[in-house]
């Protein structure tokens, strides 16, 4: 067991292009930590670095107490597993998981009780005569998690374990990843572009966009207190609505009209201009709905485009006009996502047993506390609660 | 009745095909079995028939000869040896193609390429001149050199080929598994290449066993000739008379090796033995 320090890390190519740029991480001893970003924010460049397989052109990296910078993968003591499992097929899921500890030399008897005793956590005793070609994604998957816990490594690393598997098999390892890290204590980092996986795994995560750190925070305090635009974006599905709003008193102007801010928000925004008003589906309801929406007046008339019933939930979506500022800023940011924007629109989550139709002029309240506000040149979090938010990128 | 003719003729077509390939094989086996009178006085029968049949007598004649014994352990040694050198040297050069980004990468699969596309005849004369001065002329490694020169591009080739269907995963679990590089080498990446490097280990034993030209050139006495070589060299007790019942015995003798080599490596060519390395 060992902490992991990465202290101002940068990888530059070839080119010049920085793939990580001054990223500092503190990985507590038994930590599970997440790193999350869309495709090519340099989370598996990081990770590689950490294990050794990428070189680090800057910065140290710790492990326990030791500068690891120039040590071979193997003399890190670090336990990985492979996004495509990368198991010995050669080899029979003994052998597979053995591999480490013949090539340690470890005694005949040592290797079959350590290698039983991990495939009985992983229930793969039956399988131990097997050749990986002849296994299923999921078991395959737990081979390559045997491997890494019959040693007594420093720490695991996972690179998007799990986007190979199906739905479903995808949430029972995750629980299972997550029960076996909770078991063995282990310092753990973890890679994934999965939000859901980042939310429920994560001691705290790592949120990196184009090689550099945005927010380290835990789960909730990401959700809850987005430090800039792109973290409030990325995390949550479905995401934030981001809104055109001026802030006049303690009044937010709205495309849908106007709304009360509670007043040290208003007063965060104040004279800022237009901004960019930011708040998730679930903040919406429709008036009169439940225990919520007589207070305040926070209301407003919407157009409902369109209808998605989910059972347990309902998504409706508004469509709206941006000013060109601001379509801008949300252009840019639905391309850091990866995603494309089609259109402005505002994702309301109602009640699952709601009867708004597709076409319908519905009553919309909005619990305006909860309201983010960006700067629309910065993308900065205006109203962020540092308190709760842990580090973001240019706030340290 | 409509399935029946496609199968019809694709069983009569492998019938001639399989007749079209293998009877020079059996006419050699059944000319092996003829005395040599027989052969002398024209024997209308493909088979042997009575009389003319000669039983193993052939056989324990050519094996008696010395020169013959010694013109196969000569083929057995110098193939066996290219073979290994070739495959050994072909399998660290490929991997490092397949692996490595170097200065010149491209300039040496080219050249490789142009060594194989070189005439064998056209190298014989310079190679004569150069082994009788290097004192390498009639001895084994005199062979085994040029014929690891022509089999290592093929080899380098196809064992790169080889190489680059093994995802760097592989080597990379293995390091992090604690692995120094000639281990992940060895221990994961080699076995995963074996069916190449055994196709590799057959082209290269075919080539050297086979080839003819240069053990007829760069060779003078017993002390180096290989088989095809020694065979267009054998004289019966008759200096005036071609033994051609002996030589087929002694063809067929020369056949076996490779049956044997083919047969063994066969069994190792797998294919798709990385099946279940990743997900697929």
């Amino acid at each position: 067991m060992a902490s992991i320090s990465m202290n101002n890390i940068v990888k530059r190519y070839g080119d010049g292009f920085p793939a990580v740029n001054d990223v500092s991480v503190e990985v507590a001893d038994g930590e599970f930590m997440i790193l999350v970003g869309p495709s090519g924010c340099g989370k598996s460049t990081l990770l590689r670095m950490i294990v050794g397989l990428e070189d680090i052109t800057s910065g140290d990296m710790l492990i326990g107490e030791r500068r690891v910078n120039d040590l071979a993968p193997r003399d890190r003591n670090l336990a990985m597993v492979f996004q495509n499992y990368a198991l010995y097929p050669h080899l029979t899921v003994f052998e597979n998981i053995a591999f480490p500890l013949r090539l340690a030399g470890a005694s005949h008897d040592e290797v079959d009780t350590k290698v039983r005793e991990a495939a009985q956590t992983l229930e793969l005793t039956e399988h131990l005569d097997r050749k990986p070609g002849n296994l299923s994604g999921g078991q395959r998957q737990r081979v390559a998690m045997g491997r890494a816990i019959v040693r007594d490594a420093d720490a695991f690393l996972f690179d998007e374990p799990l986007s190979n598997l199906d739905a479903k098999l995808r949430g029972q390892m995750r629980t299972e990843i997550s029960r076996l890290q909770k078991r063995l204590g282990i310092t753990t980092v973890y890679v994934t572009h999965d939000q859901t996986e980042a939310m429920t795994l994560g001691d705290r995560v790592a949120v990196l966009k184009r090689g550099e750190l945005q927010q380290l925070a835990t789960p909730r305090e990401l959700y809850d207190n987005p430090g800039n635009l792109f973290v409030a974006g990325f995390i949550g599905s479905p995401p934030m609505n981001f809104l055109p709003g001026e802030v006049e008193g303690d009044q937010l102007k709205l495309p849908f009209g106007s709304v009360t801010l509670p007043e040290e928000k208003a007063a965060a925004a104040a004279g800022k201009g237009l901004l960019i008003a930011g708040i998730r589906p679930e903040h919406f309801a429709e008036a009169g709905s439940g225990d919520r929406g007589e207070d305040a007046g926070n209301t407003f008339q919407a157009r409902i485009d369109v209808v998605e019933w989910l059972g347990n939930e309902t998504y409706a979506y508004v469509p709206f006009e941006a000013p060109p500022e601001v379509q801008a800023q949300l252009t840019q940011l639905e391309k850091d996502l990866d995603g494309e924007t089609i259109r402005t629109q505002l994702i309301i989550t109602l009640e699952g047993g709601s009867t708004v139709q597709e076409g319908d002029e519905a009553t919309v309240w909005v619990d305006a506390a909860r309201f983010h506000l960006f700067d629309p040149e910065t993308g900065d979090n205006l109203t962020v609660d540092p308190e709760h938010a842990g580090r973001i990128l240019g706030r340290d | 009745m409509s399935r029946f003719w496609p199968r019809f003729g694709m069983v009569v077509g492998i019938i001639l095909i399989l007749i079209w390939c293998l009877l020079p094989v059996v006419w050699i086996l059944s000319l092996s079995f003829k005395s040599e009178d027989s052969i002398i006085n024209g024997n209308p029968g493909f088979l042997p028939s009575e009389g003319t049949f000669a039983g193993w007598d052939n056989y324990v004649g050519v094996w008696e000869n010395d020169q013959f014994r010694r013109a196969i352990l000569n083929s057995i040694g110098i193939s066996l040896i290219a073979t290994v050198l070739s495959v050994a040297l072909a399998t660290l050069a490929a991997y490092a193609i397949a692996r490595l980004d170097f200065k010149g990468k491209r300039w040496v699969l080219s050249i490789a390429l142009a060594i194989a596309m070189f005439p064998v005849v056209s190298l014989v004369g310079p190679l004569f001149d150069m082994w009788r001065a290097f004192g390498l002329y009639d001895t084994w490694p005199g062979l085994i050199i040029p014929y690891m020169s022509f089999t290592l591009p093929l080899a380098i080739w196809t064992l790169s080929a080889f190489f680059r269907e093994i995802p760097w995963e592989m080597e990379q679990a293995a390091q992090v598994d604690g692995a120094t590089s000639w281990q992940a080498f060895r221990k994961v990446i080699v076995p995963l290449a074996a069916p190449g490097v055994f196709t590799a280990a057959i082209l290269t034993f075919f080539f050297a066993w086979n080839d003819f030209v240069f053990g007829i050139s760069l060779t003078s006495t017993e002390a180096a000739r290989p088989i095809p070589a020694s065979l267009s060299f054998f004289v019966g007790s008759d200096p005036f008379n071609r033994p051609a019942s002996l030589l087929a015995a002694g063809a067929v003798l020369a056949t076996i090796p490779v049956v044997v080599i083919v047969l063994l490596f066969q069994r190792k060519i797998v294919a798709g033995l990385t099946s279940g390395a990743v997900k697929g």
